[in-house]
């Protein structure tokens, strides 16, 4: 497949780093040639430094055989115009933007076929704001996942020492629990990961995912450990898109407080919020964190830009007692140093953005992609089509179907019902198939299986 | 000095246009004819005669006002109209001396609708038709309506509208053209007077006393054509519609417009000021009603919400009208009414006072001092309905409380040592700087001005005249900055 992205950020290296793995032919258009030069020593893809939204630039980064237009530029501006162009003059098939003003994406009719020719819009930032509002959400999540419009979750726990179920082998969860209906779909013990069976017995330090219907969350997560008390306090260190974000998606049902290095951004801040207090300083400064009362905060979250900072200022967080830190880090290295350690979660925002993106360049139907364990895992979800002739997943049940090793059906979603996965569950056609992935390197055969064959058509 | 001289070739060009408002009492003493016709015109043919003479001479001068010299139009005309406008009353009026007829004369052009005349009942139509045009008229500022017509005949029009609409929030501009923008509100204002007058019509009022009643409702004057004011009628339903256009008359002119443009309702859920002026009223008609039925004033606790209602409303809303002697309640009701009278009223609308908008900004600026006590690195702007109040706004609100209560306590002791009693002298003074109309005591509901000496009506005079003009514009004339080049 060959994809065109433009703009090398944040969001283009990252979704050209995984995407290259995949045996894709990838362009990178950006304006700085600098950063252009890192990316191309790191990866195997070609680059071209040019403004992005003249048809000049884009001809000369082959935009005429292109299959895939992603505009990840800065600007919004730039990224509408890029999908324009490559729909009225070159005909590029698919056009992805990512839009991050609000006042784009309330008129969706700037998108549609007439107007900016838009297939497609991310915003990294509101996908990770959502992310984190889930987190703070259920306290007791290391990770919450939706699919299929939100009908069902995937929800990763941490197993405690003296947690109701540590000791104990899998099958009691479905004896304490008859009539919620929950299937635990993998296990992660000291980073490899175990296929789980009803006799599988869980230790502390294990990491759980369990999939259930989006309703169950709360009663399942009660039998996996036990409730920590509800959020209602949270600091934020960091004004920037994401935690403006976060602040005024949480300021109306928790205490919000945001620390803004800034003073210029604290007044805009403070403007924008009606009710989360807005302070200014450093989120690394102690004496700052004390007097606001770090201790009493249920969540902190640091959000910064530079990692070092969100990592130092989470750590005096959590040495001053507050109840769970979070920390938004950029360097994959630094995730896997921290993640389990004293900062509870590490958030990698590439990790938690590419999927929706992902999803998008992945053959099949691909309904969602969600990247769990730093990319080491992935859930999948898949739509199926065709009959028991055309395809090889519709009409058999779930132990007929051939799945590559490390592979698991964890549940499916008919129409509005959402039916775990057991070995007799028959799938039919247009269900939305959710699929364990413990190992990457098999995606690529999962999809091939769920694929229709060339008959159907 | 010559740009004084330009402010005197505008204002004799304003008064050649309000000699063109002594048709409406002409045309009523036809038609009732009782026999005022030729004192009207009499004063028409002098007001167009010294405003000509003003003009021709000093046509030299002709050239746009600079905002200083805004002000000194503003507080000229607000001195000079009720001046000539004495003139049919001193014609008409037996024993009248200058004072009284300015005294009534400024009452109505400042909205205040504190009488000096005993008798109302008696005098000739138009001479009541005169009175209470006079408080339509200053009711949204013959200015505002100059505005909509200076500017053609090449007099800037930005300046005065600056220095005359009421209250902080004057840079919401509403039309792109100043013209526009005057031109909407006096046709919002003239739509809900006609609205008003029908309506009152409807409920028994007949015509003449309709449209006095209407004019003076909808500027929240107060004038009426009785002595007894609305205790007249005796008539719950005439009560609740004068209610109704006094707090629609009461709220933001800018809102009604807008809310007439894009026809929805909901405009005024985010009026913040319309939403508190609702709520304090509600809340204090109640609070006052179960008051005065606890106290035995009325027998049952509907006829106390009636009165108290009415009463209430007509005092905070800075109109002034009176269904009962609410002197003889107890003190404290009273006293709230005249507290409401200060601070209830809408920028942008016709009452008085210190305006809602002030006193949230206060409430607010209160609020935000606590929170930087308890988080000194809170930042935390001042927000009304959404929308940043910018701090040099806040001061000037600061610096407006401390002139009023100054101008209040100056004012007061100035009747205090004329002799007259505390509360009486006090709640003229409020009453006066609200221009909301009766007082307590001596000029109470029951009586009236007539009674106060020519010094003490003066010092009303000042206190009407600055509370009607935001302090500021009055009291800068006498800074001397302001004279400095």
């Amino acid at each position: 497949m060959k994809i065109l992205i433009l703009g090398a950020g944040q969001v283009g290296s990252t979704v050209a780093e995984s995407l290259v793995g995949e045996a894709n032919d990838i362009t990178v258009v950006d304006t700085d040639a600098e950063k252009l030069r890192q990316l191309q020593d790191r990866l195997d893809l070609r680059t071209l430094a040019g403004n992005a939204a003249h048809p000049s630039t884009l001809e000369k980064a082959g935009i005429v055989d292109t299959d895939m237009l992603l505009a990840v530029t800065q600007s919004d501006e730039v990224n509408m115009v890029a999908c324009k162009l490559a729909s009225s003059l070159y005909n590029t098939p698919t056009r992805i933007a990512r839009i991050r003003s609000a006042d784009f994406l309330a008129r969706t009719e700037v998108f549609s076929k007439e107007n900016f020719c838009v297939d497609f819009s991310i915003c990294p930032e509101q996908i990770l704001t959502d992310y984190i509002v889930k987190l703070i959400e259920f306290p007791e999540a290391l990770q919450v996942q939706k699919f299929s419009q939100g009908k069902a979750s995937l929800v990763a726990v941490r197993a405690f020492q003296g947690g109701p179920l540590v000791g104990k082998p899998l099958s009691v969860l479905r004896a304490n629990m008859p009539h919620i209906e929950t299937r635990v779909a993998a296990i992660f013990r000291k980073d490899g990961p175990i296929i789980p069976e009803g006799s599988t017995v869980i230790e502390d330090g294990d990491e759980i995912f369990f999939i259930a219907a989006t309703d169950n969350i709360r009663s399942v997560l009660k039998e996996m450990r036990r409730m920590d008390k509800p959020c209602r306090r949270v600091m934020i260190v960091g004004g920037g898109n994401i935690g403006r974000r976060l602040a005024k998606a949480l300021e109306h049902d928790y205490q919000v407080k945001l620390i803004e290095y800034n003073k210029k951004s604290c007044q805009k801040l403070a403007e924008d919020l009606t009710r989360a207090l807005v302070l200014n300083g450093d989120g690394t400064d102690e004496k700052l964190l004390q007097q606001e009362h770090v201790g009493e905060v249920d969540v902190f979250c640091a959000l910064t830009n530079d990692d070092e900072n969100n990592i130092m200022s989470a750590l005096l967080a959590k040495q001053g007692g507050a109840g769970k830190v979070i920390a938004l880090i950029n360097r994959s290295a630094y995730v896997d140093l921290l993640q389990g350690g004293k900062i509870d979660i590490a958030l990698s925002p590439a990790h938690v953005t590419i999927g929706s993106l992902l999803a998008y360049v992945r053959q099949g139907d691909v309904a969602a992609v969600h990247s769990l364990r730093r990319g080491a895992a992935e859930v999948l979800e898949l739509v199926v089509h065709g009959d028991r002739q055309s395809s090889r997943v519709v009409g058999r049940r779930i132990d007929e179907i051939d799945l590559p090793k490390g592979a698991t059906i964890g549940a499916i979603v008919r129409s509005d019902q959402v039916i775990m996965g057991h070995h007799d569950t028959v799938i039919e056609a247009e269900d939305h198939v959710i699929v364990f992935v413990v190992n990457k390197a098999m995606v690529h055969k999962v999809e091939k299986l769920f694929q229709v064959s060339i008959g159907f058509f | 000095m010559r740009r004084t001289l330009t402010v005197v070739h505008a204002l004799g060009l304003m008064l050649m246009v309000f000699s063109v408002s002594y048709l409406m009492p002409v045309a009523a003493s036809l038609i009732y004819s009782d026999g005022t016709t030729i004192d009207f015109l009499v004063a028409m043919v002098w007001t167009s005669a010294i405003g000509f003479l003003m003009w021709l001479l000093t046509r030299r001068y002709k050239g746009e006002l600079s905002i200083r010299h805004g002000y000194l139009l503003v507080v000229a005309m607000w001195t000079a109209m009720p001046a000539v406008a004495t003139l049919p009353l001193l014609l008409v009026i037996d024993n009248l001396s200058f004072t009284k007829a300015y005294f009534e004369a400024i009452s109505g052009i400042t909205t205040t609708g504190a009488t000096v005349l005993t008798g109302l009942d008696t005098l000739p139509p138009a001479i009541n038709i005169w009175r209470h045009e006079l408080q339509w008229l200053g009711g949204m500022g013959i200015i505002v309506l100059a505005v909509a017509i200076l500017p053609l005949l090449g007099v800037g029009g930005r300046q005065l509208f600056k220095a005359e609409t009421p209250g902080p929030m004057k840079d919401t501009a509403l039309t792109p053209r100043i013209t526009e923008t005057a031109r909407n509100l006096w046709l919002i204002y003239l739509g809900i007077t006609i609205a008003c007058i029908l309506s009152l019509k409807i409920a028994g009022m007949n015509w003449l006393d309709a449209v006095c009643h209407a004019f003076s409702t909808m500027s929240t004057g107060g004038f009426s054509t009785h002595d007894a004011s609305i205790g007249y009628y005796n008539s719950p339903s005439l009560e609740l519609i004068l209610s109704v256009f006094m707090l629609l008359a009461a709220m933001n002119f800018a809102t009604h417009f807008l809310a007439w443009r894009t026809k929805s309702l909901r405009l005024y859920l985010r009026d913040s000021e319309a939403i508190s002026l609702i709520g304090l009223i509600l809340a204090s008609c109640l609070g006052i009603a179960l008051f005065l039925w606890w106290r035995n004033v009325y027998p049952s606790f509907w006829i106390a919400l009636r009165h108290a209602s009415f009463n209430l409303v007509s005092m905070a809303t800075d109109s002034g009208f009176a269904s009962v002697d609410f002197g003889q309640w107890p003190i404290f009701a009273p006293l709230w009414m005249l507290f409401l009278s200060c601070i209830t009223a809408s920028s942008g609308s016709t009452g008085g006072g210190i305006k809602m908008i002030r006193t949230l900004i206060l409430f607010k600026q209160a609020g935000r001092e606590f929170i930087k006590l308890l988080h000194p690195a809170a930042i935390n702007p001042m927000k009304i309905g959404g929308s940043v109040v910018p701090n040099n706004i806040v001061f000037a609100v600061l610096g407006f409380i401390f002139l009023y209560f100054m101008t209040v306590a100056t004012l007061t002791f100035a009747l205090l040592g004329s002799n007259m009693d505390f509360i009486s002298s006090f709640s003229a003074v409020i009453t006066c700087i609200n221009n909301a109309g009766p007082g307590l005591g001596e000029v109470g509901p029951a009586g009236n001005f007539a009674g106060l000496t020519a010094f003490q009506d003066w010092v009303c005079i000042l206190g009407m005249l600055a509370g009607r003009l935001e302090i500021f514009t009055v009291l800068i004339l006498f800074t001397p900055h302001f004279w400095r080049r």
